[in-house]
């Protein structure tokens, strides 16, 4: 029975949306540059600038040396002062040397000075465990950013959103910090040729469901809607929330669908221990969601030890598909 | 005001080049300026006392003449980025005292609606990007600055003041490093007062000079005696024309003292009584008084004018402070996007 009115489909892989992103913020403003390491002739540790730097030109594809303080606090500059700078952390472990200018520069420059200067500045980073590169070079530790008003952050799960989170970024007139899954770069989906922008500060409900709601970010979203296609069969039919945003947070859809299904799943890579889920939970925990909740809230994240290097201990510390079916499999049965 | 030099100001034999760099306005300009900076920070101190404002300040009494000098070569399109110790900036750019003061009182009149205080004071509009409350935190941001100016092509410069603390941070080192590897319109002051709070330069660093850092970066490194205003301006302007000259950055090191303490905790436990009334005794704004009056460029009727106009500024400006509402609390947020 196949359905002659699907609409046509794009393909581009979620490393291609974004440089496609790019490719048309700089075509359309002059203002927008990108900087980083090895972005140029390279074409970037995991290949997202590509060709930018010989369709743009090294004065707009900017290959900086190895100072991550220093090209973020040179975003920042270039940010107050007029222009719209996309910065690339090769890792985004490496964030780690560049906190003072992230966090006292750009963050608070809009509050403290009453209003009168803002930071329209982007910061992409490559995160995320999976790829055999160990402790300093697989973290998600976007929640730390969450926690600091004044930084927008998001995690694309799509191509799709890949392309209009950053273009909503570079809109942004302030400070906003993506967090791109390396395991997701490959991955394809379909992404309209035009420019188009998904808001920042709103999640998608990824698949419709009745018996759990399950909130996932970033590679999760994709172990969720696994787990809940596999558990389909068993009558557990979840609803799962692609977060996308985790400042400004979401959090009337994450209690819409919690009301709904009286149960909830938090999923996120980052580790469980103050993360990002926890903020979740205590927030419905807190809310009139509560009283439709018919089981205890669950989390499950990074466990609480820094990333391995053999591949069964690095699958065995973030959570995988059949983790979320048992922590489903439980909550369905809970209350 | 480099743009200043009128006909009037024929250039005299054995002359500093200031006087003609500056003209007669300018260098008025420069000692009122450096007028209203003692006088503010006299003001602060006095106010604190009283008990009419908390928080902390730092106070650059007995340095007027590194940041009034310096930002005497800009012009008024060209940026600064200042620091923790930062009024004299501040008003070197042409700041009005009133809005500065009713930020160090909190008012929401200040620059920052009184969020910022002493140590965030900025003055957008008037190209003072801020000053800072992280030692180095301005650096970076300058050469972020430099880096718009340049790929904007508005012939700007920028300006960034840090203190001979901030440049064993590595943020001094990376940001020299960009803006020399970019050849970036930065010029980089660096006030020497010897002491990073209680740490001397002797204890702190190898090399005798901060200066002596710029050949790592390939930028010229020049030593002044930073509370002679003239000398101050005389290589702050070179350093500007070589940043307008497309040819990259410089470090400028004014050597320099600061008579207070680092702030109010200061018992002044690492230095000498002697060494304080030594550097006293080399006042930067007594210096130009006598310099202008010794060269005939002011009498000293007119040097006490300028002074009793300074410090009535101030004073309206303390009472435009002192009488200026505090902001609303239901307004804490306003300025919060996320």
């Amino acid at each position: 029975m196949p359905d002659t009115t699907l609409p046509a489909t794009r393909e581009l892989s979620y490393a291609e949306a974004i440089r496609e992103a790019l490719a048309q913020a700089m075509e359309a403003d002059p203002r927008v540059f990108t900087l980083g390491e090895d972005i140029g002739v390279y074409g970037g540790a995991f290949g997202v600038t590509g060709d930018l730097v010989h369709r743009f030109g090294e004065e707009r594809v900017i290959d900086t040396p190895i100072s991550e303080l220093g090209i973020a606090g040179a975003a920042v500059g270039a940010a107050i002062t007029g222009m719209r700078p996309v910065l690339e952390f090769q890792f985004s472990d490496f964030v780690t040397l560049a906190m003072e200018q992230i966090v006292n520069q750009a963050a608070k420059i809009r509050f403290m000075f009453g209003g009168k200067a803002s930071v329209p500045m982007v910061v992409r980073m490559p995160a995320g465990s999976g790829t055999g590169a160990a402790a300093q070079h697989s973290q998600s530790l976007e929640a730390w950013f969450a926690h600091v008003p004044g930084l927008k952050v998001v995690q694309p799960s799509t191509p799709h959103d890949a392309k209009g989170l950053l273009l909503a970024a570079i809109d942004d007139p302030n400070p906003v910090l993506i967090f791109e899954h390396k395991l997701l770069y490959k991955t394809k989906g379909h992404v309209p040729a035009e420019p188009y922008r998904v808001p920042i500060g709103t999640a998608v409900t990824r698949r419709a469901g009745s018996t759990a709601t399950v909130v996932a970010t970033s590679i999760m979203v994709h172990r969720a809607l696994e787990a809940a296609e596999a558990l389909a069969p068993e009558g557990i039919d979840a609803e799962v929330i692609d977060l996308r945003s985790l400042r400004p947070i979401d959090t009337a859809a994450i209690e819409a669908s919690a009301r709904r299904t009286g149960r909830l799943l938090v999923v996120h890579e980052g580790v469980r221990t103050l993360g990002i889920g926890a903020e979740i939970a205590a927030h419905v925990a807190g809310s009139e969601a509560f009283d439709f909740l018919d089981a205890p809230i669950m989390r499950l994240g990074g466990r609480d030890a820094p990333l391995p290097y053999n591949p069964v201990l690095e699958k065995a510390a973030v959570p995988q598909v059949p983790d979320i079916v048992a922590a489903l499999r439980s909550l369905a049965a809970g209350g | 005001m480099r743009a200043g030099a009128e006909a009037s100001v024929a250039p005299r034999r054995n002359e500093r080049p200031a006087f003609a760099l500056l003209g007669e306005e300018g260098l008025r300009q420069c000692l009122r300026r450096m007028h209203l900076v003692r006088r503010f920070e006299e003001a602060a101190e006095q106010s604190y006392i009283r008990g009419l404002i908390h928080g902390t300040m730092h106070l650059s009494i007995g340095q007027e003449a590194s940041a009034v000098g310096a930002v005497a070569a800009l012009r008024p399109d060209d940026y600064i980025l200042s620091t923790h110790r930062g009024h004299g900036h501040c008003i070197a750019k042409g700041a009005d005292p009133r809005f500065m003061f009713a930020e160090f009182f909190g008012k929401d009149t200040g620059y920052c609606r009184g969020r910022g205080g002493s140590m965030h004071i900025a003055d957008v509009a008037g190209g003072n990007l801020g000053a800072n409350g992280i030692v180095g935190g301005g650096l970076p941001i300058a050469v972020g600055v430099g880096l718009s100016a340049k790929m904007r092509r508005s012939g700007q410069v920028c300006m960034v003041f840090f203190g001979d603390g901030a440049s064993n941070e590595g943020a001094f080192h990376e940001a020299l490093n960009l803006a020399a590897i970019w050849k970036l319109p930065v010029v980089f002051v660096c006030e020497n007062n010897k002491y990073g709070m209680s740490m001397s330069t002797a204890r702190s660093m190898p090399v005798a000079n901060v200066a002596d850092r710029a050949a790592a970066y390939a930028m010229p490194g020049v030593i002044v005696d930073g509370n002679d205003l003239l000398a101050v301006v005389e290589a702050a302007d070179e350093a500007c024309a070589r940043a307008r000259r497309g040819e990259g950055p410089s470090l400028l090191e004014c050597k320099t003292y600061r008579l207070r303490g680092h702030s109010k905790s200061d018992r002044n436990l690492y230095r000498t009584k002697e060494e304080i009334e030594a550097w006293r005794a080399r006042d930067p704004i007594a210096r130009l008084r006598d310099a202008l009056v010794e060269a005939g460029r002011l009498d000293a009727v007119e040097a006490e004018a300028i002074e009793a106009s300074a410090a009535a500024e101030i004073e309206a400006a303390v009472e435009f402070a002192r009488t200026s509402p505090d902001p609303d609390p239901a307004q804490l947020e306003r300025d919060v996007y996320a």
